[in-house]
């Protein structure tokens, strides 16, 4: 920092100088993103950090209860969720259910940043079906993908930055790209990022958690390591 | 040391295209002239009972035809505009296509069976890459689909990837068309009004629906450095419920706050706020409690809806650059349909225009699924 003897900043009240500090770090000192945990969902399976942890192949909407129960969770809620939201909250919880130190972060210091191939259309189907009859609240609320941020964000409070995006294929680097923009420059200091796609019985979800620090077992959060464990957890 | 952590984002151009004109300009002069699009229609195919909205009237005024739906002619319309008026070169792989919408296509299957084909006719990437294809821009399009907050959502991620100088300009568009999905719902949760909406009125009760579509080019080239530029934004999420807006507008209140820190600016730097306004009795009353919790209470506040209605994944588009035009000619438009507050928390609004010299506008946008959006623009 061998700016600080500018001669400019001796005009600078504190404030300034702090914010000053922080603009150079952004752009000379980013520091490093890590994956700490990661999870997936697809094809009958559960998995989390290359583990697999559960295995069924019933349809969607029973596997992901069955997967519900199966880790014992309780949260009378996802009983009313849409398959998106199930699927996407299951990914979530698992995630954070031992890797997570939620006191270490205020509500709005963790981002959610979402992308899918089909937006909302697995629950559109359904919620048009309710039309010709008597449309049905409960499902047209669910009929926006980024309603699974919501349910996400409700779970755990997390107020931060957040944005779902539409993309035909998992684009790591798009996603890599936007959340790294919002860690470096200092917007959130974790994030839940990643992927949750549902079209009938075709789903995938793969959530990673972002943070600043350097867990045992982390990953360099990167496009190339997304990518990777994107094609690759869920294989037996 | 001037803070240039990013480069500046500047509005190179930009087209509304809506019941009440083809471009900004048209669009401006019927507000000016308290000349809404909301009216009472009766039609069986969309809904058993009459209701308030602001729709296109003759499907022909939708140019071109060919083997585009109406959401991606709306597009092509507002797009096409927009670009005549933009002396940059934007085909090339500098320049990004970002789409907002909430449903896109979502009425085609109102007349079609869903098949594989359908499914893939109306995922928005589709729509995304015809439209790319149709205006030869060479990067993959971006779609941004954040329910009620999409179109803000999409000009703070423009901004953020030319900032970061990812790419020299970007052509943000957002439409969506109402058909019978769409009315269907909000009818289902008693969202509409039953006349022509009054945002932050005491009488409000509800919203309408607009149709409608928005384009804004943004550049970092410094040839536009003397004109309005993105300045900052943020998002928040409210954490509380999926279909009701925060209790407290707190959440909203920590995004208007981050978008000025974003901007470098303060609460006493803006001039006027283009409010979400939709005119339901919560929305209207979280939007208060975050304004006067960032102590903007006393700015002037607008809400356009009653004369678009909620173009939802169009409104943070069409509102924003309509506020741009108001900044320009230095006229703040009042909210139609507001004659005494309803709101708790005391607010700013009027139903008349009035001359206002603008440096600075916030514009805020709130949705489903809890999010919220602020928008920092000025000179």
């Amino acid at each position: 920092m061998h700016r600080v003897s500018d001669p400019r900043l001796q005009k600078c009240d504190l404030s300034r100088l702090r914010r000053l500090f922080t603009n150079f770090t952004v752009i000379f000192l980013t520091t490093p993103n890590y994956i700490s945990a990661y999870c997936a969902i697809g094809d009958g399976l559960v998995s989390r950090d290359g583990d697999i942890l559960f295995t069924s192949n019933t349809p969607v909407s029973d596997f992901l209860v069955s997967a519900y129960h199966d880790f014992q969770l309780n949260y009378p809620k996802f009983y009313k969720m849409d398959n998106l939201s199930k699927l996407g909250w299951l990914t979530a919880e698992l995630l954070l259910q031992n890797n997570f130190s939620k006191d270490k972060y205020g509500a709005e210091d963790v981002g959610v940043v979402l992308a899918n191939a089909n937006s909302s259309l697995d629950d559109d189907l359904k919620y048009f079906d309710s039309v010709a009859d008597v449309a049905s609240p409960s499902l047209f609320v669910y009929t926006l993908p980024n309603i699974v941020m919501g349910e996400v964000s409700i779970r755990h409070k997390f107020k931060g930055e957040q944005a779902f995006f539409v993309q035909a294929q998992f684009d790591a680097g798009f996603v890599h790209r936007q959340v790294a923009y919002l860690l470096d420059n200092s917007l959130i200091k974790a994030c839940i990022c990643g992927w949750v796609d549902i079209i009938g019985e075709d789903y995938k979800s793969v959530l990673y958690l972002v943070e600043k620090t350097k867990k045992e077992n982390a990953v360099l959060f990167s496009a190339e390591n997304m990518e990777m464990i994107f094609n690759n957890t869920l294989r037996l | 040391m001037s803070e240039q952590r990013f480069k500046d984002v500047f509005i190179v151009a930009d087209n509304v295209y809506s019941p009440i004109g083809k471009t900004t300009a048209e669009n401006f002069i019927n507000l000016k002239n308290n000349v809404g699009g909301v009216k009472r229609h009766e039609q069986s195919t969309m809904s058993a009972h009459p209701f308030y909205a602001a729709l296109f009237g003759d499907d022909k005024q939708l140019a071109p035809n060919g083997n585009y739906t109406k959401f991606e002619r709306l597009l092509i319309v507002s797009i096409g505009d927009a670009l005549k008026r933009a002396d940059v070169d934007l085909h090339n792989n500098n320049t990004v296509l970002i789409i907002s919408t909430t449903k896109g296509n979502i009425s085609l299957l109102e007349t079609e069976k869903y098949s594989e084909n359908l499914k893939k006719r109306i995922a928005l990437t589709t729509s995304a890459q015809l439209l790319a294809n149709h205006f030869g821009f060479k990067q993959k399009p971006i779609v941004v689909s954040n329910a009620c907050i999409s179109g803000v959502l999409g000009i703070i991620t423009a901004m953020r990837l030319l900032r970061s100088g990812l790419y020299e300009n970007a052509i943000v568009a957002g439409a969506d068309v109402i058909s019978r999905f769409i009315l269907s719902g909000f009818q289902s949760f008693q969202a509409l009004s039953q006349g022509v909406c009054r945002p932050f009125d005491k009488l409000h009760d509800g919203l309408n629906l607009g149709e409608g579509a928005g384009t804004i080019i943004l550049t970092t080239n410094k040839k536009y450095a003397e004109t309005i530029q993105v300045k900052g934004g943020s998002l928040s999420n409210d954490a509380n419920h999926i279909s009701g807006p925060s209790r407290t507008g707190g959440e909203l209140a920590w995004a208007i706050s981050r978008s000025m820190t974003d901007a470098g600016i303060s609460a006493g730097d803006i001039d006027f706020i283009s409010a979400h306004g939709t005119g339901t009795v919560y929305n209207d009353e979280m939007e208060a409690n975050a304004v006067n919790i960032t102590g903007l209470a006393d700015v002037p506040l607008n809400s356009l809806k009653g004369y678009y209605g909620h173009t939802l994944g169009a409104a943070g588009l069409i509102e924003t650059i309509v506020s741009v035009e108001s900044l320009r000619q230095g006229i703040f438009l009042g909210t139609p349909g507001f004659e005494n507050a309803g709101e708790s928390h005391r607010l700013n609004v009027s139903a008349e225009h009035r001359n206002l010299s603008v440096q600075n506008f916030l514009k805020t946008a709130s949705g489903f699924g809890g999010c919220n959006a602020a928008l920092v623009i000025g000179k």
